[in-house]
C-alpha cells in the first residue's frame, strides 16, 4: 500500500506537572513512520500521560512537539487527528448503543442529500474493508453491545485505520485478550507496519512488546530510563530500567514463625463468579499473598468479606468469631480493614484535607458532644505522618495534592490509627513510585510483626513472591492452590493462575 | 467564614449600596423590617435545601411541601380546632415523614433524586389542591392565636420573629454541618460516596437525614408562611419555592455535584435573593422582569466564581513548574 507514507513526529522535553506531582519530566520521542515502539513503564510512570499529550487532550506545562517539521506547544484533539494520531485505549472507548458502523464514522457520519441524512448504506460499505484488514469476521451492521472484548479492540483499530492514521497508540491493548486473540492483534501489528504506519505499542506483557517492538522507550517516575533497540530487548533488560534497579530480594522474613489462623474464609461466594467458591486461611503475623490473573475475582472475594456486597454464601470469621459484614461499617468494627484497589475512588476523599481522611472512619472517637474536635484530628494526623513519613508540608492540605504513594499511606494511615487484626490489601502499590513501595512493604511487615493478619491481593509478580510469607493463587472464584515459599516462583504461580496443576519437583 | 461567602457578603452590600443611593427607601425601618421577614422565611427552607444538595441530590418537592403542610395547618388550627402546638408537631412529624419516604427511595431502591422530588412535587401540590377542593384555607373571620402569632409574625425590636427563627435554624445547623460528627460525613458523602462507605460511613443514613432535614425545615417554613399569608391557596401557595432555595444554595458556593457548600453560604444566597427582589420593587423597575433580574445575577456571579477558580488552579500549575525548573538548575550547578 502506501509504502511511501512519512511521518516525523518529535515529542522534544515534554513536563507535565499536576498539583503535587510532576507526571512527566523532560521526555523526549522521535517517532518515524513504519516502526513499532514498544513504551513500557511501572504503573504511574506516565505512559499514558505521555500519549494523552500526543492525544491532544493534556496540554503539557513545558515542551515542544513537532509534526513534519511543524513546531507546537500542545495540540488540540482536531490538530491530533489531523497529523494522523489514533488511538486505540485502554478502557475501550466504544459506544455500545450503536452499530459497528456507527462507532467508527462517529463525529463524521457519512451524509446525503438536502438535509444531511446519514447515508447508512455508503457508512457500511466504506467500514467492510477495513473490517478486513485488520481481520475482524463480524460486520458493519452489527451491534456493539454483542462483541467481544477482543472484538472491540478490532473495531478500534478498524477506526484508527479509517482516519488514515500514520501513528496508532496502544494502550494496553491486550490486558484483556485471550491468547489467541493477543497473537491475532500482534499480526494486525506487524500488518499496520507493513502499511508504513507507526505503533506505539504499551503493554505491562513484556513478551508481546519484545515480539512485536523494533525499538522499546522506558519511563521511568515520569522520566525516560532508557531505550533499548530490538536486539537488546530482553526481559531483564527492561525490568532492571523499569524499576531502576535488579531484581533482588524484597523479602523481609516475618520476627515470628506465623501463629494462629486469624481470618478464616469458608466457601465464600461471590456474585462475580456465583459458581465456585473460596477458603482459605490468613494466620496472624503472616503475609498471605493472593495471586491470580486479573479477573480472578480476588477484589469481589475482598469487598464481599468487607461487606461492600455480592457475598453470596459461605462463612468469615476472625479469631473464631463469625463475621457476616452486610456492610464495611460492620466489617469495620470486627477488626477486619481493607485497603481498596481504587484509591482514588474508594480509598480516600481527595478534596478532603489529610487530617480529615486519616480520621474518617473513626470520627465518633474525635468528637465531643458530637462536636469533632480539629485540634485532636491533628493531633492523630501528625502522629501517623510522623510515623508512615507521609511527606506533606501540611495535614490540613487536600489530599489531591500528594502523591500516589503519600495518598496510599494516608489510606494506610486511616486504618493504622485504629486498632486492626486483618487488613486486606488490594493492589496496595499499583500507581506508586518504586522508593514509597518499599516503604509500604516495611509497614506490611511491620503490622504483620505486631500481629495482624495481612492479607495482600496482587497482579503484580514481582510483589507477590517478593513480599509474601505464603501465597495462595486463585482462578475464577476458585483458590488453585496454595505455594510455600519454597515453592514460589513465576511460573509456578502463573500455572496455578491459569488453572494448571504444579508437577512434583 | 470562606473566601466564598466573603466575595458574595461583599456583592450584597454593593448591590445594597447603589440600591440606597437611587432610592433612600432602601434603608427604611419598613423595608428593612419587611424584606428581613421574607429572608427568614425564604432562607428556612434553603438551608434544608443545601443539606440535599451537599449530598449530590436536590429536592424538587419543596414548594408543594410548603402548599400541603401549609393548608393542613390552617385548616387544623382554624377549623378543627386542633391546639397549635400539637398541629406544629403533627406538621412537623409529617415534614420528617416526606423527607425519610423521598430518603428511603433515593437509597434503597436507588432512585434518582431528582425523578424521587418531582414526584412529591406533583403530587403533594396534587394532593393540597384536592383535600380542599381548590378552595383557599384560611382561619375563621375573628379568630386569634396570640402566642402562635407572637411566635411566628410577632417582632422584637423591629427584627421580624421569622427572621430570628431562620437565624437560630441557621446556627444550630452550622453547628450541625460545620462541627458534628454528621456533618463531616456529610461532605465525605458528597464528596465520594464510595470512599465514604468504604470507611464505614452508614452513607444511606447520612444521604436520608439529609432529606429529613431539609422536609423538617420546610414544614417549619410552611407553618411560617401559613401565618404569614394567613390564608393558603393551594395552586399558587409556594410556587417555585424549590427553585429558589436551590438558587440560594448556588449563589452560596454549593456545587450541585455535592460535597461542596456552607451555612454561611445558603443563607447569603437567601439575602441576596430578597435583596434583588427588593431592588426590583424599590427602582421601579416592572416586576415581571424579576425572574429575569434574580436569574442573571447568579448565571454571572456562578460564572464569574468558576473563571477565578480556574485562574487559580492555573497559576498554581505555574508556580509548580517555576519551582521544578529552580530545582533543577540547582541540581545542574551541584553537578
Amino acid at each position: 500500500m502506501s509504502a511511501d507514507l512519512q511521518l516525523d513526529l518529535r515529542l522534544e522535553a515534554i513536563t507535565k506537572i499536576y498539583p503535587g506531582v510532576i507526571a512527566l519530566e523532560n521526555v523526549s520521542l522521535h517517532i518515524r513512520a513504519g516502526e513499532v515502539i514498544g513504551l513500557i513503564g511501572e504503573n504511574g510512570a506516565g505512559k499514558s500521560t505521555l500519549m494523552k499529550v500526543l492525544g491532544g487532550v493534556i496540554t503539557p506545562t513545558a515542551g515542544t512537539i513537532s509534526i513534519d517539521g511543524e513546531e507546537y506547544d500542545s495540540l488540540t484533539v482536531a490538530q491530533s487527528q489531523a497529523a494522523g494520531i489514533a488511538f486505540v485505549h485502554q478502557e475501550l472507548n466504544v459506544f455500545d448503543n450503536l452499530d459497528v458502523a456507527a462507532n467508527i464514522f462517529l463525529g463524521r457520519e457519512k451524509t446525503r442529500g438536502r438535509f444531511r441524512l446519514i447515508d447508512i448504506g455508503a457508512m457500511h460499505t466504506a467500514v467492510q474493508p477495513l473490517l478486513d484488514r485488520v481481520g475482524a469476521r463480524f460486520k458493519p451492521s452489527t451491534p456493539v453491545a454483542t462483541l467481544s472484548l477482543a472484538e472491540q479492540q478490532l473495531l478500534e483499530i478498524a477506526k484508527a485505520l479509517s482516519v488514515e492514521a500514520r501513528l496508532v497508540i496502544m494502550d494496553e491493548p491486550t490486558s484483556s485478550l485471550t491468547i489467541s486473540e493477543t497473537n491475532t492483534l500482534l499480526k494486525v501489528i506487524a500488518d499496520l507496519k507493513a502499511q508504513g504506519i507507526a505503533v506505539v505499542f504499551i503493554s505491562h506483557r513484556l513478551g508481546e512488546v519484545e515480539a512485536c517492538a523494533d525499538r522499546v522507550v522506558v519511563l521511568r517516575d515520569g522520566r525516560i530510563a532508557g531505550h533499548l533497540p530490538r536486539e537488546n530487548t530482553t526481559h531483564d533488560a527492561m525490568i532492571r530500567l523499569m524499576i531502576g534497579r535488579d531484581l533482588k530480594a524484597l523479602y523481609t522474613p516475618p520476627a515470628a514463625a506465623p501463629g494462629e489462623p486469624l481470618l478464616a474464609i469458608r466457601n465464600v461466594r461471590t456474585s462475580a463468579k456465583p459458581a465456585s467458591a473460596a477458603s482459605f486461611d490468613v494466620h496472624t503475623g503472616e503475609i498471605l499473598g493472593v495471586a491470580g490473573l486479573i479477573g480472578a475475582g480476588r477484589t469481589e472475594l475482598a469487598q464481599a468479606i468487607f461487606g461492600v456486597g455480592g457475598k453470596l454464601g459461605g462463612e468469615v470469621s476472625i479469631g473464631g468469631k463469625p463475621l457476616d459484614a452486610q456492610s464495611p461499617a460492620e466489617a469495620i468494627a470486627a477488626g477486619l480493614y481493607l485497603v481498596p484497589e481504587d484509591r482514588k475512588r474508594s480509598g480516600l476523599i481527595l478534596d478532603l484535607a489529610i487530617l480529615d481522611n486519616v480520621t474518617m472512619a473513626n470520627l465518633p472517637a474525635f468528637a465531643e458532644w458530637g462536636m469533632v474536635s480539629r485540634a485532636r484530628q491533628i493531633v492523630v494526623a501528625e502522629d501517623q505522618r510522623r510515623k508512615l513519613s507521609i511527606r506533606t508540608p501540611d495535614v490540613r492540605r487536600a489530599a489531591l495534592e500528594m502523591s500516589g504513594g503519600n495518598q496510599q499511606k494516608v489510606v494506610l494511615a486511616k486504618w493504622l490509627s485504629m486498632a486492626p487484626k486483618v487488613i486486606i490489601f488490594d493492589e496496595p502499590t499499583r500507581g506508586i513510585d518504586v522508593g514509597a513501595k518499599a516503604e509500604i512493604y516495611k509497614l506490611m511487615r511491620a503490622l504483620a510483626d505486631r500481629g495482624v493478619g495481612v492479607m495482600m491481593i496482587s497482579s503484580d509478580m514481582e510483589e507477590v513472591i517478593g513480599v509474601s510469607d505464603r501465597i495462595v493463587v486463585m482462578k475464577d472464584g476458585r483458590v488453585t492452590g496454595e505455594l510455600q515459599r519454597r515453592d514460589f516462583s513465576e511460573h509456578n504461580v502463573l500455572m496455578l493462575a491459569v488453572g494448571r496443576v504444579l508437577e512434583e519437583a | 467564614m470562606q473566601k466564598k461567602d466573603l466575595g458574595l457578603a461583599v456583592l450584597i452590600i454593593v448591590v445594597g449600596a447603589i440600591v440606597y443611593l437611587r432610592n433612600p427607601l432602601f434603608l427604611s425601618p419598613i423595608n428593612l423590617g419587611n424584606t428581613a421577614n421574607l429572608i427568614g422565611l425564604f432562607g428556612l427552607f434553603a438551608i434544608g435545601q443545601g443539606f440535599v444538595i451537599m449530598t449530590g441530590g436536590i429536592d424538587l418537592s419543596v414548594g408543594s411541601v410548603i402548599a400541603l403542610l401549609g393548608v393542613l395547618f390552617v385548616d387544623m388550627v382554624g377549623k378543627l380546632g386542633v391546639p397549635w402546638p400539637v398541629a406544629v408537631a403533627v406538621i412537623i412529624a409529617l415534614g420528617a415523614l416526606m423527607g425519610l419516604a423521598h430518603g428511603l427511595l433515593i437509597t434503597r431502591f436507588k432512585m434518582q433524586p431528582f425523578v424521587v422530588t418531582l414526584c412529591g412535587l406533583l403530587i403533594y401540590r396534587g394532593v393540597a389542591r384536592g383535600y380542599t377542593a381548590e378552595a383557599t384555607a384560611g382561619f375563621p373571620f375573628g379568630a386569634s392565636f396570640p402566642q402562635l402569632e407572637w411566635l411566628t409574625i410577632g417582632r422584637s425590636f423591629g427584627m421580624p420573629h421569622s427572621f430570628i427563627a431562620m437565624v437560630l435554624v441557621a446556627v444550630v445547623m452550622w453547628l450541625v454541618l460545620h462541627r458534628s460528627v454528621f456533618g463531616r460525613h456529610l461532605y465525605a458523602v458528597g464528596k465520594n460516596e464510595e470512599a465514604a462507605r468504604f470507611s464505614g460511613i452508614k452513607t444511606g443514613f447520612v444521604i436520608t437525614s439529609a432529606y429529613v432535614i431539609c422536609s423538617v425545615l420546610a414544614a417549619i417554613a410552611a407553618i411560617y408562611f401559613a401565618m404569614f399569608t394567613k390564608s393558603v391557596q393551594p395552586s399558587s401557595h409556594g410556587n417555585f419555592y424549590e427553585l429558589y432555595a436551590i438558587a440560594a444554595a448556588v449563589l452560596g458556593g454549593f456545587s450541585l455535584r455535592g460535597g461542596e457548600g456552607s451555612i454561611v453560604g445558603v443563607v447569603l444566597g437567601a439575602v441576596l435573593l430578597q435583596e434583588l427582589q427588593n431592588l426590583v420593587n424599590l427602582l421601579g423597575i416592572p416586576s415581571s422582569l424579576n425572574f429575569a433580574v434574580m436569574g442573571t445575577v447568579i448565571l454571572l456571579g456562578v460564572l464569574a466564581d468558576q473563571q477565578f477558580a480556574a485562574y487559580r488552579a492555573r497559576k498554581r500549575a505555574a508556580q509548580a513548574l517555576e519551582r521544578l525548573q529552580f530545582e533543577e538548575g540547582h541540581a545542574h550547578e551541584r553537578a
